[in-house]
C-alpha cells in the first residue's frame, strides 16, 4: 500500500486534512478510501460523520457527507438506507459517540441488523473536547477528568465494544477491531464489511484503535507504544463476527 | 334555533360505554351533524371508571370537554361519584336502577334509611347536599330529571346480559331527542355489523334492546 | 397498488388516524416512530396503511433516533415524518435543531400531553414554548396549531408542502383531546383539489460520481469561528423573516366592533368561539383572534387588531406560552392583559363567560 499517492475517493482539494499531527484519523480514512476505490462504491456511498474530532472529516471524500453529533450519525444513516436501500451509509464516530452519548444507537442498529457500516475510532479519550475521560480510557489512564487515573471501581472498565456488539447482532453482521498499526488488515476489514453491506447482506461495524499525541501528551515513540503495548492489550484486535458468506476456506 | 346536546356516560371498565358513545357519535354524523366523541384516555383506561363525553351540534362544537350535560348517565356507584360534577340543574340524569340503588326521595333524613349500605362518614357529609357537592350513594336531586332505568334486569330478563348497554344507548338517545332510530341502527349495523353477520339473531336482540331502553325514557318523560 | 384517497369522502375518526391520513394525502414516504401517548395511533394507522400504498415504517430505539432518521430520510430524498408527545418531543429538540441548521424539511406531528416530564397522558398546550422556539437555535420552524379534525388533515397536507417549499421544519401542533376524539371532515386529494404537491429533492446520493462528474455534496453543521456561523445564520435569518408574511396564518371574528379580544390558540379556541357567540347575544362585544401558525407569529394582524381594540383576554391551557408571543408580537402597543391560564386542563366556553362576567367593566375594558 502506497503512502504518497491518495485514494481516489478522497477529496484533494481539501487535502492536507485538518487532523492533529499524529492523530490516528489521517489513517483510518486512508484504509476506509481504499477499501472504497477497490470495490468501486463512490458514486454509492454516503458518508456521516459526528461530534468530535471525527466531524473534522466532513469535506474529507469525494463522497455526499454529511455532519452531525452524539453518535446520531447512526440513526442518520440508518433513515437514508431506508429511505433509499440503494445507497451505502458509513457512520464515522469516536468512541464518546459510539459507546456513551449514542451507544443506544449502535446497540438497537446492531439489533435490528441495519444496512449499514458503523466505523468507531477508539483513541481513549475526548479529544475535540480536549481529552476528557471517555469509555474506553484504559484503567490508570490519565485524562482532564481523570486527573489521578481512570479507577476502574468507580468509573467502570473500558467498553469492550465489538465483544459488545458481537454478543447482540445477528450471524449477517460483520464485526471486527482494528488498528491504525497495521493498515494492511484494516483495509481488508473495511472492505469485507463494506461488502457486507453492499450485498445487503447485514450490519458491520469496525472499531479501530487509534493515536492521539495530542491529548496523551505523548511523543511519536511513546505514542506507538501506548498504542501497541497499552491498548492492544485491553482491546485484542481481529475479527469478531463474520458472516458465512466471508468466511475464508 | 340550533339544535345541539351534550352527554356524558360513565361505567365501569367492559360495560360499553365507549361504544355507547361511540354509535351516539356516528348515528350524529349519518345525519350530516358536527359530532364529537371524546373518551376519558387516563390512567382509568385500564381497570376502574371509564367515561365517554359526546355532543352532538348543527354547528362547529367547542370545547371537547364540557361542564354541565344535558344528558347525564351512570351505570356503577363508581361511576354517579364521577359523574356527579357533570349534573346541573337543566341535566336529565340516567342510572341503571338495577345495579345503584339511589333513594327516589329527596329528604335528607329519610332518604339515607334506603341506602344499600351507609357508612356513618357518608351520612355526616350527605345530609345537606347542594350543587357543586357529592356524596357516593347521593342522588343528584338538583338536576332536572332522574330517571332510573333497570338496563341490567331488563337485559338478563328478557333479551341477554350482553345488550345491557344498547338499552342505555336506548334510553340515551331518547333523553337527548335529537337523533332518528334510523340513523342510530345504522350506526349500530356499523360498530356491530361484523357480530350481526356471524348471528343473526343478535341484530333483532340489539334492536328490541334499543326499543326497550326508548321506551322506557318515553314512559318517565310522560310520568314527570 | 392501492392508490390513497381519490374523491373527497366526509368521514368520521380519531385525530390521530386524520394525520396518517393526512400524510397519506401529502405523498409521504416513510414515518419513523416511536412509541408515546397520545400519538400512538399515528403509528398504529400508518402501519397499517403503509403496506397497502407502498409506504414505510420505522420504529426506532427512541425519538432521539426517530427525529434523526427522519432527517435521514429527507437527506434521501423522500418526504419523511414523524410524530411525538411531551417527553418525546423534549428529546426532539435535537434533532429539530440539527433540521433548522440544515434547513433540513422534516414534518413532526405533536400531540400535547401535560407537562412538565411524564406528567398526564391526556392533554396541555404546554409544548409551545418547546416547538416554536426549543432547541439550541433561533426558532426558524413553521408551527401550525390546529383546531379541528379538518385543519388537521388541511394542515398536515401543508405542513409537508412549506416545509419542503421554504426548506424550514414544520410541526403539526395538536394535542390529546384532538388526537383522541372523533368527529367529521372531509378527506381529499390535494391535487384533485389543485393543492400543487411540492416535490421533495435527494440531497444526499445524486446521481454521478461525486468529484468526478460533480462535486460531493458536504452539509455542514459545525463551524470553526464565530464569524462563519454567523455569515450562516444572518441569512438563513432573513430569509426566515421575509417568507413569515407568507407563511403566517389566523383567523380572527367580530374583532371589527369588539371592546375585548380574546386571543387563544388551538382547540381552547373552539371554547373561546362559542364564549364569544354567547357573549355576543347577550350584547357584551367580544372579539376572537387565533394564530393558526405560532411561529411565524402573525405580528401584523394581531397588531392591526389590537391598536383598536387594546383590551385582550389570552385563554390557554399553559401557564402564558401563548401570552408570551403575543406580548411579544404586541410590544409597544398599550395593551390591557387579563389571562386565564390552566396548565394541562382544558378549557371550556361556560369558563371563559363566567371569568368576562365577573369582571367589572372597567377591569377588563381600558378606554
Amino acid at each position: 500500500m502506497s503512502t504518497t499517492v491518495m485514494p481516489n475517493s478522497w477529496n484533494i482539494n481539501t487535502k492536507p486534512h485538518k487532523f492533529c499531527p499524529g492523530c490516528g484519523h489521517g489513517h483510518v480514512l486512508r484504509a476506509l478510501g481504499e477499501a472504497i476505490d477497490d470495490i468501486d462504491i463512490q458514486d454509492r456511498t454516503v458518508f456521516g460523520c459526528d461530534i468530535g474530532c471525527s466531524l473534522l472529516a466532513w469535506d474529507f471524500f469525494n463522497i455526499d457527507s454529511i455532519q452531525t453529533h452524539h453518535g446520531r450519525t447512526t440513526p442518520v444513516m440508518v433513515g437514508i438506507v431506508r429511505a433509499n436501500p440503494s445507497l451505502i451509509g458509513i457512520a464515522y464516530m469516536g468512541d464518546g459517540g459510539g459507546y456513551a452519548i449514542g451507544a443506544q444507537h449502535l446497540v438497537n442498529s446492531a439489533n435490528r441488523n441495519d444496512k449499514i457500516l458503523v466505523v468507531l475510532v477508539n483513541n481513549t479519550n475526548y479529544g475535540m473536547t480536549g481529552g476528557q475521560m471517555a469509555p474506553t480510557t484504559l484503567p490508570g489512564q490519565v485524562t482532564e477528568t481523570t486527573p489521578y487515573g481512570r479507577d476502574a471501581l468507580e468509573t467502570g472498565a473500558p467498553t469492550q465494544g465489538p465483544e459488545l456488539v458481537a454478543a447482540i447482532t445477528g450471524e449477517n453482521a460483520y464485526v471486527a477491531r482494528g488498528t491504525v498499526s497495521n493498515l494492511r488488515q484494516l483495509k481488508k476489514y473495511f472492505k469485507k464489511a463494506l461488502e457486507n453491506v453492499q450485498e445487503g447482506n447485514g450490519f458491520s461495524f469496525v472499531e479501530v484503535l487509534a493515536t492521539c499525541p495530542t491529548n496523551w501528551r505523548t511523543n511519536a515513540k511513546d505514542t506507538w507504544k501506548f498504542l501497541e503495548e497499552n491498548m492492544a492489550s485491553y482491546f485484542k484486535v481481529g475479527e469478531y463476527k463474520v458472516p458465512p458468506t466471508k468466511r475464508e476456506g | 334555533m340550533n339544535k345541539s346536546v351534550k352527554i356524558a356516560i360513565a361505567g365501569e371498565g367492559g360495560q360499553g360505554v365507549q361504544s355507547i358513545a361511540d354509535i351516539i357519535a356516528e348515528a350524529g354524523n349519518e345525519e350530516g351533524l358536527e359530532a364529537l366523541y371524546i373518551p376519558n384516555f387516563g390512567i382509568e383506561q385500564r381497570g376502574g371508571v371509564s367515561v365517554a363525553y359526546v355532543q352532538i351540534a348543527e354547528k362547529l362544537i367547542g370545547s371537547p370537554k364540557f361542564e354541565k350535560g344535558d344528558v347525564v348517565v351512570a351505570l356503577s356507584k363508581r361511576a354517579v361519584d364521577r359523574i356527579i360534577p357533570y349534573v346541573g340543574s337543566n341535566t336529565i340524569f340516567v342510572y341503571d336502577n338495577s345495579l345503584i340503588y339511589i333513594p327516589e326521595v329527596s329528604d335528607e333524613v329519610v332518604g339515607l334509611q334506603s341506602y344499600e349500605t351507609v357508612a356513618p362518614e357518608a351520612q355526616t357529609n350527605g345530609f345537606s347536599l347542594k350543587e357543586g357537592e357529592h356524596n357516593h350513594y347521593l342522588i343528584p336531586h338538583y338536576a332536572d330529571k332522574v330517571i332510573g332505568v333497570p338496563a341490567t334486569d331488563i337485559a338478563k330478563k328478557e333479551l341477554h346480559p350482553r345488550v345491557f348497554n344498547i338499552v342505555i344507548l336506548g334510553a340515551v338517545i331518547e333523553a337527548a331527542g335529537i337523533l332518528s332510530q334510523e340513523s342510530v341502527k345504522n350506526a349500530m349495523e356499523n360498530n356491530l355489523g361484523s357480530k350481526f353477520e356471524k348471528n343473526p339473531q343478535l341484530r333483532q336482540l340489539n334492536i328490541d334492546a334499543l326499543q326497550k331502553g326508548i321506551q322506557k325514557i318515553k314512559e318517565a318523560l310522560v310520568r314527570s | 397498488m392501492e392508490k390513497p384517497i381519490q374523491e373527497e369522502k366526509r368521514v368520521f375518526m380519531t385525530g390521530n388516524e386524520v394525520v396518517a391520513w393526512g400524510a397519506l394525502a401529502a405523498q409521504a414516504d416513510i414515518m419513523y416512530g416511536y412509541p408515546i401517548t397520545p400519538q400512538n395511533e399515528i403509528m398504529h394507522y400508518w402501519t397499517r396503511l403503509a403496506p397497502k400504498y407502498g409506504k414505510s415504517f420505522l420504529q426506532t430505539e427512541d425519538e432521539l433516533s426517530a427525529g434523526f432518521a427522519t432527517i435521514g430520510g429527507v437527506l434521501a430524498g423522500k418526504r419523511s415524518f414523524s410524530a411525538t408527545a411531551g417527553p418525546g418531543n423534549t428529546l426532539f429538540q435535537e434533532p429539530i435543531s440539527m433540521a433548522e441548521m440544515m434547513r433540513i424539511p422534516m414534518v413532526v406531528a405533536i400531540q400535547q400531553r401535560g407537562g412538565p416530564s411524564t406528567a398526564t397522558v391526556i392533554y396541555s398546550q404546554q409544548e409551545v414554548n418547546m416547538t416554536t422556539y426549543g432547541g439550541n437555535g433561533e426558532g426558524l420552524r413553521i408551527v401550525y396549531s390546529t383546531a379541528t379534525h379538518q385543519e388537521l388533515f388541511d394542515y398536515t397536507i401543508k405542513a409537508f408542502n412549506n416545509a419542503w417549499k421554504y426548506r424550514f421544519p414544520a410541526f403539526i401542533l395538536g394535542d390529546g383531546y384532538q388526537a383522541k376524539m372523533r368527529e367529521p371532515l372531509i378527506m381529499y386529494n390535494p391535487e384533485e383539489k389543485g393543492i400543487e404537491m411540492v416535490k421533495p429533492d435527494v440531497s444526499l446520493g445524486k446521481e454521478g460520481v461525486p468529484g468526478k462528474d460533480r462535486d460531493p455534496v458536504y452539509l455542514r453543521n459545525a463551524y470553526s469561528m464565530e464569524e462563519e456561523l454567523f455569515e450562516v445564520l444572518m441569512p438563513m435569518i432573513e430569509e426566515y423573516n421575509k417568507v413569515s408574511p407568507e407563511i403566517e396564518e389566523h383567523f380572527s371574528l367580530g374583532c371589527e366592533d369588539a371592546d375585548l379580544i380574546i386571543v387563544s390558540h388551538g382547540i381552547v379556541s373552539r371554547a373561546a368561539m362559542a364564549a364569544e357567540e354567547e357573549l355576543r347575544k347577550e350584547g357584551i362585544k367580544v372579539g376572537l383572534f387565533r394564530p393558526i401558525t405560532l411561529r411565524p407569529f402573525p405580528e401584523g394582524a394581531i397588531r392591526e387588531i389590537c391598536k383598536s381594540t387594546p383590551n385582550i383576554l389570552i385563554v390557554e391551557s399553559a401557564n402564558g406560552q401563548l401570552a408570551r408571543l403575543v406580548k411579544e408580537a404586541l410590544f409597544g402597543l398599550p395593551i390591557n392583559m387579563q389571562a386565564i391560564f390552566k396548565p394541562g386542563v382544558g378549557i371550556t366556553s361556560e369558563e371563559i363567560i363566567k371569568f368576562i362576567k365577573s369582571k367589572k367593566t372597567e377591569e377588563i375594558i381600558a378606554k
